[in-house]
């Protein structure tokens, strides 16, 4: 089942929201817009080059994903949390998690883990705090200098 | 502390920055020569990374080589090129040597350069970019290590009030403002009325107590000009009635005119507006219209009588 469940979101989200299974799914936060399909892959916000006519830089025959995120947000058919979210700042992309299902991540609470110092922590401050074991410490980052180049 | 932190923490008057022009080769005379042009009328300069997605020498390289020949650097950091491990490199790499203020971009996309073939990169967004910067000054990197002496960072970015959707962007400028810029250089724009509600929106907002506001103007010198920003540089929009007045003032010398008082209204009205803290200047000109600009507005070091040239910091 673990190795089907990739293969079943896919087939459910692609059609629907062109998902990109990330593995971190964060789409009730953008208006139901994937942020993935954004071309510059930016998860808060809409970059300085969005056209006069609210279609994207890069492809300007879309319309910018997040001028349409953002007037989803406000839909009424959303919960009311959703929209508060909305401006929420996102983590940077786990790439490891690429492929991977976010149902699983979000069950796990996989896709929650991200870097001691995105949470403004040093490792040592950050291994202090209870339930910090699921962060790995890479040990490799304090063998000598050299040691894995 | 950089100059520029203290100038906008002071706030006695408008601080001016302006745009380093991009360098590909000549030595360093060539950062000197544009240096020098610079120095007299200018806080500090932004030192630029690949702009629209064109190669030219590092944004690491061009700010340090500004701070020999005394000007304030900002140095530019954009998304496109770099994962997060290069990002930060260049950060701690540049403090080194005293680079202090960094500007944090996502960068326009490789499709607007010369090589639309290569890969863009994205490993960050902005907004996370400006909190891992702001990180780096706290004294660790994104993964937590720490770093024993952390440099002294002045951490801003870039927003543009006048791309869509315009009602998110004030909510947009609250957000880097959170993850911590401390200055944010407005994009190139057209629309005064555009400009007016962003920073009414700011400022009601709270976002100027925490956050410095410095619009930008461009110096130009024909409706050319006007019309390949409008078409070809992503986000910039000019209303066609502001083209069609630059091109029908008459003759080439007279366009050259009509553009600089164009650029001289934008500016006036940039600067009056509560919750502005300077302006930054982009010059394509390169006749001592700059010059000219800063002694028409009254600006920057060359007026204040306090103040030392850019850059010559008194310690
Ligand atoms: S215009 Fe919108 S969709 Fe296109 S790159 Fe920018 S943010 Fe992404």
């Amino acid at each position: 089942m673990p190795k089907l469940l990739p293969l079943i979101e896919h087939a459910v989200k692609k059609p629907v929201w062109d998902c990109r299974m990330c593995g971190q799914c964060v789409l009730h936060s953008t208006g139901m817009t994937c942020p993935m399909t954004c071309p510059k892959t930016l998860r808060n916000g809409p970059c300085g080059g969005v056209r006069e006519d609210g279609n994207c830089e890069v492809k300007p025959e879309m319309r910018c994903v997040w001028v349409k995120a953002e007037q989803r947000s406000h839909s009424p058919a959303n919960p009311h949390h959703w929209e508060e979210e909305f401006n929420d700042l996102r983590p940077p992309v786990d790439n490891r998690l690429q492929g991977t299902s976010s149902w699983v991540n979000l069950v796990t609470k996989r896709d929650r883990r991200t870097p001691a110092g995105w949470q403004g922590l040093s490792r040592e401050q950050h291994s202090a705090v209870p339930g910090a074991s699921m962060v790995e410490v890479d040990e490799v980052a304090s063998l000598p200098i050299g040691f894995h180049s | 502390m950089s100059r520029l932190s203290e100038l906008l923490a002071c706030s006695e008057r408008p601080v001016v920055t302006a745009e380093f022009p991009s360098i590909d080769g000549g030595g360093l005379e060539e950062l000197e020569k544009a240096a020098d042009e610079l120095r007299p009328f200018v806080d500090a300069v932004n030192a630029t990374d690949n702009p629209s997605a064109h190669a030219h020498a590092s944004n690491t390289s061009v700010a340090i080589g500004m701070m020999q020949f005394g000007l304030e650097p900002i140095m530019q950091v954009v998304c496109r090129d770099k994962n997060r491990i290069a990002m930060q490199a260049d950060v701690i790499g540049a403090s080194l040597f005293g680079v202090e203020n960094v500007a944090c971009l996502t960068g326009d996309d490789v499709t607007a350069g010369d090589e639309p073939e290569a890969r863009r990169v994205f490993d960050l967004d902005s907004t996370q970019l400006i909190k891992v910067a702001s990180g780096l000054a706290e004294g660790h990197y994104l993964s937590g290590r720490a770093i024993k002496q952390p440099p002294a960072l002045f951490v801003g970015a870039v927003e543009n009030p006048f791309a869509p959707p315009l009602d998110y962007r004030v909510l947009r400028a609250l957000k880097k403002a959170e993850a911590g810029a401390r200055f944010l250089q407005l994009q190139i724009g057209y629309y005064p009325e555009r400009l007016e509600a962003f920073v009414r929106g700011c400022v009601e907002a709270g976002l100027t107590s925490t956050t410095a506001l410095i619009p930008t103007v461009v110096l130009t010198k024909s409706a050319k000009a006007l019309s390949f920003m409008d078409k070809s540089v992503p986000g910039i929009s000019i209303p066609a009635d502001m083209i069609a007045r630059v091109a029908g003032a008459g003759d080439k010398d007279a366009i050259a005119e009509e553009s600089y008082q164009l650029t001289l209204e934008l500016s006036r009205h940039a600067l009056s507006l509560p919750g502005v803290s300077g302006i930054h200047l982009t010059d394509f000109r390169h006749d001592g219209s700059l010059e000219r600009l800063v002694r028409d507005l009254g600006i920057g070091p060359a007026f204040d009588p306090m103040a030392t040239v850019a850059g010559t910091t008194t310690g």
